[in-house]
């Protein structure tokens, strides 16, 4: 950059880089052919580890299973079906499924006019196009009205490793700001099978982040039950509270098993429904003398788990004595392989246990 | 059915409530001093022929499970859909005085919400159809031989939804929606052509799969003849009337305003306009 730049004020300077040079430079890999390659950046990449239990389309399955005795129990896509699990339905109750074609805006208006006439529409796309794409017709067409339907997506948070336009690391920051909207983040396919009947069972509408494919399963090994609205201790310790969802839950269990190994002990509190917040629990968790809070979300640090919660401990003034997010950047994200990716944004089980050493 | 019979026979009773619906209309906008007059003005008589002549409903039970629906997607026309439902029996007369009043029941944007006989909340233009494309798959679910009709207005016709939406119907074959469009070629920032132009109108809902007819939507004989020609078409398509309408209509002085999307009208003029009313019913 010349002096002439740096006179230049900060946006201007940003931008005439990127119109110059907006190209990353070339990688030591394409330099050096012996180099293992990578794992692949595929759209649907799994986030089960190599030796880890998982279960098929958990959500599918789940679906098929409500609908045996839900007969107002509908299907929806925007060409996604296949990716977002929704084809075990569609196979099993193809009279109950609908195919609205790449449409994610018709997707939620027509999920409402089903809603109307008193149906449970379930609909799925991609979590990007859910929250960025749709919060008009979700907001207007669906929560004003209070309708039951349930907007199920993948590729939440950084599950791909597609870049920017299928990551959506902000989708929980976008929805949280939806009046009435319930939302939730399950951590495994047990989480997502049991939060299927519950979120039918609720009378309003739902936005759900799935996993899809082979979901790993990790809570069958807890004492552990979803309950909508509900936080569940899964483990306790003395010296640090994580505070998670999703499959950072995972996460934060691996990490917490390895923190013990150096004696420190971590609670690990999972909180797969974001909103409502069960603020009582986390209160009374957060409030325990002394831990450190570390609140792990597959989500950007603005406006999602972390931000709730920071917020319900400093209006009930409950105040840990630190307080650290584990979260995506706010920034849009390289591509590449999810391993590679969850290392490098700070929220593999790796990454974790390094980052609370340090807080501790 | 045998009403809509009698009511057919007695042809000169759809002027009659158009001129009601433009009076009630007139009368709510007075209590405002301004508001979406002329839009109100120009679809009286589309809204007669739908209320008392097209849609099966019970003024005591607007939510009776056989009625058909009627969605306002253009939600600031929510004037002339209370001062429908006012002339319907749905609404009493007497809450006209609230329109647009704290706790009222008839904002001034259509909500499902708030007011009896309204199905949806509208007003984010362009959701209505998207919204309607989904009812008319679930009455066919049901089995029942209702239809799903909604308003919109030309304006709307920017908005991508629409697109995604008549695609939509065009697809699933849905012959029991139908579809009115306002052409009163005015929108927000001016002639709705100038702004986007969405012509040529038939052709486009045609290319969609759609059965298009374009009527002069002031004419109540040719709305009669098009809402039952949308009703009894054979063909397994979704229907569409584009009603070609003027803004203000019925108030001649009120008629030739340029600013005529948010019309302003002085004081005195709503009883001129009322009285103007009463004189083309003479003429």
């Amino acid at each position: 950059m010349g002096a002439g730049h740096r006179r230049a004020g900060r946006g201007e300077d940003r931008m005439s880089r990127a119109r110059r040079a907006p190209w990353r430079g070339v990688p030591q890999q394409a330099a050096d052919p012996g180099r293992p390659r990578l794992t692949t950046s595929a759209m649907i990449a799994s986030i089960a580890g190599p030796d880890q239990r998982t279960r098929p389309a958990p959500f599918g399955h789940a679906l098929v299973e409500l609908a045996r005795t839900r007969p107002e129990v509908l299907g929806l896509t925007a060409d996604l079906a296949k990716y977002t699990d929704l084809h075990v339905f569609a196979q099993a109750h193809p009279d109950r499924f609908y195919q609205m074609g790449m449409a994610e805006q018709l997707l939620m208006l027509a999920a409402a006019g089903l809603a109307h006439e008193g149906f449970v529409p379930f609909v799925t796309t991609y979590a990007a196009f859910a929250s960025r794409r749709t919060f008009d017709f979700v907001s207007q067409g669906i929560a004003e009205e209070g309708l039951p339907v349930k907007i199920c997506c993948a590729l939440p948070g950084l599950t791909t490793g597609y870049g920017p336009s299928h990551q959506a690391t902000e989708d929980l920051a976008i929805f949280r700001g939806m009046p009435d909207l319930v939302i939730v983040d399950p951590c495994d396919a047990l989480d997502i099978e049991q939060a299927v009947p519950a979120i039918a069972a609720h009378d309003g509408p739902v936005y759900m982040r799935l996993l899809r494919g082979q979901v790993p399963l990790v809570l069958d090994e807890y004492d552990y039950r979803f309950e909508l609205g509900r936080a569940k201790l899964l483990r306790d310790g003395a010296e640090v509270l994580i505070i998670s969802a999703g499959f950072m839950t995972m996460r934060a269990l691996e990490a917490a098993k390895r923190l013990e190994a150096d004696r420190v002990s971590a609670a690990v509190l999972h909180c797969p429904t974001i909103k409502p917040l069960d603020e009582a629990t986390i209160l009374r968790e957060a409030g325990r003398s002394g831990r450190l809070v570390v609140v792990a979300e597959n989500h950007s640090v603005i406006g999602g788990l972390g931000e709730a919660v920071a917020g319900t401990l400093l209006r009930a003034g409950v105040v840990p004595p630190r307080f650290r997010q584990v979260a995506l950047p706010n920034a849009f994200l390289d591509a590449g392989a999810l391993p590679t990716l969850h290392d490098r944004y700070g929220i593999s089980a790796d990454a974790m246990v390094r980052s609370i050493r340090g807080w501790l | 059915m045998d009403a809509r019979k009698a009511v057919r026979a007695n042809a000169p009773g759809l002027e009659d409530r158009a001129r009601n619906i433009r009076r009630h209309a007139l009368r709510m906008g007075e209590v405002q001093g301004q508001g979406y007059i002329a839009q109100a003005l120009g679809i009286a008589d589309v809204l007669a022929v739908a209320y008392f002549h097209a849609l099966a409903y019970r003024p005591d039970d607007p939510a009776w499970e056989g009625r058909d629906r009627f969605l306002l997607s253009v939600g600031h026309y929510a004037i002339a859909l209370y001062a429908a439902l006012i002339e319907a029996g749905i609404v009493p007369e007497a809450e006209l005085e609230t329109y647009g009043t704290d706790d009222s029941r008839l904002p001034m944007s259509g909500m499902a919400s708030y007011t009896p006989g309204m199905e949806i909340s509208g007003g984010s233009l362009g959701i209505g159809l998207g919204i309607a494309v989904g009812m008319a798959l679930g009455l066919k679910r049901k089995a029942s031989d209702r239809f799903v009709y909604t308003l919109m207005s030309d304006g709307e016709l920017d908005e991508g939804p629409v697109w995604e939406a008549a695609m939509s119907a065009g697809h699933h074959r849905l012959d029991n929606l139908i579809c009115i469009v306002d052409v009163n070629r005015m929108q927000a920032d001016g002639p709705s052509t100038g702004v986007l132009n969405f012509e040529p109108l038939p052709d486009k809902w045609q290319a969609f799969g759609w059965f298009a007819q374009r009527v002069d939507g002031n004419d109540i004989a040719a709305l009669v003849a098009a809402f039952d020609a949308a009703r009894n078409h054979a063909e397994p398509k979704p229907r569409v009337i584009l009603c070609d309408t003027r803004m203000a209509k019925g108030v001649p002085f009120l008629e030739t305003r340029e600013k005529s999307h948010f019309l302003r009208v002085e004081p005195h003029e709503w009883a001129l306009a009322i009285a103007a009313l009463d004189e083309g019913r003479t003429a």
